[in-house]
């Protein structure tokens, strides 16, 4: 760590590391109620457990974007954050926001569009964060140098920001409801996190693997150029059924195809950036998530996605499990390790000690991997079941749910497993081993 | 990377094609909400309050974190962007109203392993509303979206 003010990033990684368990956790409850469908009917129904678990993984990993612009502006800038008393006033605002929202939720006070549920005056908070964030962070870039890391960051944040303002207009013709809650859905996570995600990896690989900046900042300009050519117009595999013209289908098929591209660019960029470095980064934890994060990202955005894309496949995959197969492996490879990736990075310097629990750690990158894989596959099944016999044949909704019984049991425990990687991953992390505390004790390593 | 292309062409690369895409999308859009609330291709000038207050109840209760509505949702729950002709409101529109309503009132079912769905103790108003809304979304045209009435 170079600069004093990075350690503002240390609230948010951790702030994001405990909401991560928060989601997790309802995740595995909510895979519960799928088996046991009476277990806390009453008490906590299964929208509102689910709409903890969705609500704390955006937090979270919003969060944990936040703490990465916060650690790595500084470098990039190569000057002091402007405000690190902006920077924590904005943690703590955005963490009681989000926990009041959450609590809120259990007492029944939500709004109604998903993943939008936060009621009006947390939204209106929401958007008071970001511009604190903002300032502080655009602040922090203006008065030092500007690479395109960080410039492609801001962008992005920027952007993150602006299109949540579309989460303001709910008319009342449902049409354009859907219209314009995609621009902030997908247009978030299919376009402006991309950029986010992109120049994180960027700063890792310029990092950990020595090469030069410029061919690295070449790679960050021609991904997130891929990501926006085909993310944009690839909004349109939303708008197939939804009472927009039919245009959209051939424009959504073709662009949303393109979708993989970035994805696999990215897996292209990491594994050559690593293999070109050559150079041995002491944190293999780390590196270990950058490349792990592009394939996920890959297999699940991008093949996963392409799986039931193409509008007449969609025709019948639409709004099945299938969707909740490519959601979660999308979510984790892309936007959760990447997370992962950085804090992995970024922690053993925060605390001031070497990498360290490096091994416990990958062991949680596997657990936790294997299980959201696996869950992917047991719900991909379920949903080609629940395409072909509800779809095709026309089978009532109820009875074909009861016939895909075996892959929600399936789900729940891979989902447990998951439950398990994490608390691993968040321990490591966290909690210092043998060999930190031999390395503290000997002698302050310069950091980089 | 090819050694031709230089930093600031790669940049300029992605802000430009980044704002002729971003054109592109934004026309499209446009033309969309045109197409959605003109009464030629859409169903936009049947909205009235019945249908706005139905849509409130939707939303109050969160019902797309279990149900799905158009395809979109929580997959937990059925689809009921058409429940309106499941029940047969193409047919007979007061059974298919009844059905709903009545359906609404007796959640819980408590049946021992079947999905739960909480009673929201809804006012006659209420229940007439969100059936309207029902009604309305059937009308949507979906481009033939779901294959069956069984969403």
């Amino acid at each position: 760590m170079k600069y004093q003010t990075q350690q503002v990033a240390l609230y948010y990684f951790v702030g994001a590391l405990v909401l991560f368990l928060s989601q997790v956790t309802f995740g595995a409850l909510a895979g519960a109620v799928y088996v046991w469908p009476n277990l806390l009917a009453e008490t906590l129904p299964f929208n509102i457990i689910r709409m903890i678990h969705t609500n704390s993984l955006i937090v979270w990993l919003l969060m944990g974007f936040m703490g990465a612009a916060y650690y790595l502006v500084p470098e990039e800038a190569e000057t002091e954050i402007y405000s690190s008393f902006l920077a924590k006033l904005q943690f703590w605002l955005f963490l009681g926001g989000g926990a009041a929202a959450i609590v809120g939720y259990i007492f029944g006070v939500h709004g109604g569009r998903e993943f939008l549920e936060q009621p009006l005056w947390i939204k209106i908070a929401i958007v008071g964060v970001m511009l604190i964030f903002l300032f502080n962070l655009s602040m922090t870039i203006l008065k030092g140098r500007k690479t395109a890391v960080s410039v492609v960051l801001i962008i992005g944040l920027w952007m993150v920001a602006l299109l949540f303002l579309f989460a303001f207009y709910n008319p009342v013709n449902l049409v354009l409801d859907k219209v314009f809650w995609w621009f902030v859905v997908h247009l978030w996570v299919e376009g402006v996190w991309e950029l986010i995600m992109a120049s994180i990896l960027a700063f890792l690989m310029i990092k950990m693997t020595g090469v030069d900046r410029e061919i690295v900042e070449k790679w960050l300009y021609l991904i997130v150029s891929l990501a926006l050519f085909t993310g944009l117009l690839g909004t349109g595999h939303h708008y197939y059924w939804i009472g927009t013209p039919g245009y959209w289908q051939w424009i959504g098929s073709v662009f949303s195809t393109l979708e993989v591209a970035p994805f696999f660019a990215m897996v292209m960029f990491t594994f050559y950036m690593v293999w070109k470095g050559g150079r041995k980064h002491p944190n293999h934890a780390a590196i270990l998530w950058a490349l792990g994060c592009s394939v996920f990202a890959f297999f699940g955005a991008g093949v996963w996605g392409f799986l039931h894309t193409l509008a007449n496949v969609n025709y019948y995959s639409h709004g099945t499990q299938v969707t909740a197969a490519h959601g979660h492996l999308a979510f984790y490879g892309a936007y959760v390790m990447v997370n992962l990736a950085i804090i992995t990075y970024a922690l053993p310097k925060l605390l001031g000690r070497e990498p360290y629990n490096q091994t416990l750690n990958m062991w949680g990158f596997w657990i936790c991997s294997s299980g959201v894989a696996f869950m992917t596959f047991t719900l991909t099944f379920a949903g080609v079941i629940q395409s072909h016999v509800q779809r095709y044949l026309g089978e009532a909704y109820m009875d074909v749910q009861d016939q895909m019984m075996f892959f929600y049991q399936l789900r729940l425990g891979s989902g447990l497993v998951v439950v398990i990687g994490a608390f691993i991953i968040v321990y490591s992390l966290l909690v210092p081993g043998k060999e930190a505390q031999r390395v503290n004790s000997t002698a302050q390593q310069p950091a980089e | 990377m090819n050694e031709r292309l230089s930093i600031s062409a790669a940049r300029n690369i992605f802000y430009g094609g980044t704002i002729f895409f971003a054109v592109i999308f934004i026309g499209l859009v446009i033309d969309s909400v045109y197409y959605a609330t003109d009464p030629e291709t859409s169903n936009a000038e049947e909205i009235n309050e019945q249908v706005a207050l139905g849509k409130e109840v939707w939303e109050r209760h969160s019902c797309i974190n279990c149900h799905s509505l158009l395809g979109e949702g929580a997959y937990f729950a059925p689809e009921l962007g058409n429940v309106w002709v499941r029940r047969g409101g193409a047919e007979d529109p007061e059974g298919a109203a009844d059905y709903i309503k009545e359906w609404m009132k007796s959640q819980p079912t408590g049946i021992e392993g079947r999905r739960q769905m909480p009673n929201f103790d809804l006012s006659e108003e209420e229940l007439d509303a969100l059936v309207e809304f029902f009604k309305w979304t059937n009308g949507i045209d979906t481009q033939g979206w779901p294959p069956n009435d069984e969403g």
